[in-house]
């Protein structure tokens, strides 16, 4: 089981554990506030945002020009900024902080 | 033949300039099209305003026939955010596996009814009373309450004669009236009670903010519900092997959904008004006046989709913006979901061999452009195959 670590827009902090699938359907199903993913993952509907640090971003895939589209215009987007259900759940990203950009 | 495919109206326009125009009782909309800008125009509510006169943002405007304003719908940020918070947890009500089973009944046993008749029309006797039926789950109220709703056909502000209908617009608002009222003395578990208990910095919300709430949530899901339904049905008539598909890939369903809504894009567009002189696409946009973010137009761009005009139901990245985009996404779209991946379910083991009869398709005139948006009638016969 891989530990990612959810910080919601109120600092309060959620480790949980998640085998495959990814970082939204991890958030959605240990009810993390602030990660909707109304569109199931089909990177439509942008209710999955996150922030990933600089320092683990070589731990998650790359953000496609799709995924970065969907984030453009946003005013709560960052270099950080990434849709949680275009990242899914590797070995590398054990221990993984994940902050939720919307409450 | 043909009925299954709703083609895009705006591939020209939409590469020629990125913009269409229409005028709308001699209030002119200048429509944006592709996927980026409708996106950017979308997020950018300080010069593009979904807060002015009531009405004005939909097209065709609304402004002859009310002057109550739609929350959160007709209202900007920072307001929007306080109306929108306090409306959330309710309209995600459906993801509860109560909500997801009772809608499970009701379709099932609709589909049972018209499994029993030789022919029907799809929209009077299916997609319209299973629309009003299940809005009765999203506000809690008895399913009875939907034989009223039947009765008013299917647009709330429009009928056989007129696009805007005045009177029509008056018996919801003094339906809304009456059950407000009604549920202020006799409070109960639905929608109704819980608004009159809510609070909205700080206060209590009004009965006329109450009522602008309850008009969007009858009219923002009622005709396009009912499009999206019964162009359902005309897809699967003309393509029955991809109901097959769905029956042998359940897990498939989540993802057809969302590409059943991208290609019919129910609601073509909604508009916004100019706070200040501005421009899109390289187009003056004067102050005061109104632009549209054509969602059905940006559901097509080819430069985000491939195959755009093709039905993929297994399209796993799929932006589209049926539900809209930012801020204003729709309220009702997890109802709308959990109402269609039901429906997909049941269609799909039951394995529903659908022969249109005879149509009549609903063609929105828009400026130099004409879509099909879903159909005046679908005469059809079912059958288990």
């Amino acid at each position: 089981m891989i530990e990612i670590i959810f910080t919601t827009t109120d600092g309060s902090q959620t480790k949980v554990s998640a085998d495959g699938g990814t970082l939204m359907e991890a958030a959605k199903n240990n009810n993390i506030s602030g990660i909707d993913g109304d569109c199931g993952g089909v990177c439509s509907c942008a209710t999955c945002h996150i922030y990933i640090d600089e320092s683990n971003a070589d731990n998650v895939n790359p953000a496609t020009d799709m995924e970065k589209d969907m984030l453009e215009f946003d005013e709560l987007t960052t270099p950080e900024s990434r849709l949680s259900c275009q990242i899914p759940i590797t070995d590398k990203m054990n221990g993984l902080k994940v902050k939720i950009a919307r409450s | 033949m043909g009925f299954g495919k709703f083609k895009d109206s705006f591939a020209e326009s939409r590469k020629a300039t990125g913009l269409s125009y229409m005028n709308d009782q001699n209030d002119p909309v200048i429509m944006v099209l592709g996927h980026r800008d409708v996106r950017k125009c979308a997020f950018d509510w300080k010069n593009f305003q979904s807060g002015a006169a009531p009405g004005r943002i939909v097209i065709p405007s609304e402004v002859n026939i009310r002057d109550i304003r739609q929350i959160p719908f007709e209202v900007d940020p920072p307001e929007h955010t306080s109306y929108r918070s306090l409306l959330e947890a309710w309209f995600k009500r459906p993801l509860a596996l109560d909500y997801e089973q009772r809608l499970g009944v009701l379709v099932e046993e609709m589909l049972s009814e018209i499994l029993s008749k030789d022919s029907f029309d799809v929209i009077t006797e299916f997609s319209l009373p299973l629309q009003s039926k299940a809005l009765t789950l999203l506000l809690n109220t008895p399913m009875s309450e939907s034989e009223t709703w039947i009765s008013w056909g299917t647009h709330v502000f429009r009928s056989d004669e007129t696009a805007l209908d005045s009177n029509k617009a008056s018996v919801l608002f003094d339906y809304l009236d009456q059950q407000i009222n009604e549920a202020e003395k006799n409070p109960k578990e639905d929608l109704y009670t819980a608004l009159l208990n809510s609070k909205v910095e700080g206060r209590n919300l009004t009965k006329e903010e109450i009522k602008g709430i309850m008009i969007l949530t009858f009219a923002g899901g009622r005709d396009t519900i009912i499009n999206t339904v019964t162009n359902t049905f005309a897809y699967f008539a003309e393509n029955h092997d991809k109901l097959h598909f769905l029956a042998e890939n359940p897990s498939m369903i989540s993802f057809a959904v969302e590409e059943l809504i991208r290609y019919f894009s129910p609601l073509t567009q909604m508009g916004r008004v100019a706070t200040a002189d501005t421009e899109v696409c390289g187009h003056a946009v004067k102050n005061d006046s109104r632009i549209s973010l054509c969602w059905a137009s940006a559901n097509r761009d080819d430069k985000v989709f491939e195959k755009p005009n093709t039905v993929q139901l297994d399209r796993k990245n799929n932006p589209h913006v049926s539900f809209g985009f930012g801020h204003h996404k729709c309220l009702g779209a997890t109802h709308t979901r959990q109402l269609m991946k039901v429906l997909l379910h049941k269609m799909a083991s039951k394995n529903l061999k659908i022969n249109i009869l005879d149509a009549k398709e609903k063609i929105e005139a828009l400026g130099d452009n004409q879509r099909k948006v879903g159909f005046e009638s679908l005469q059809v016969s079912i059958n288990i195959k």
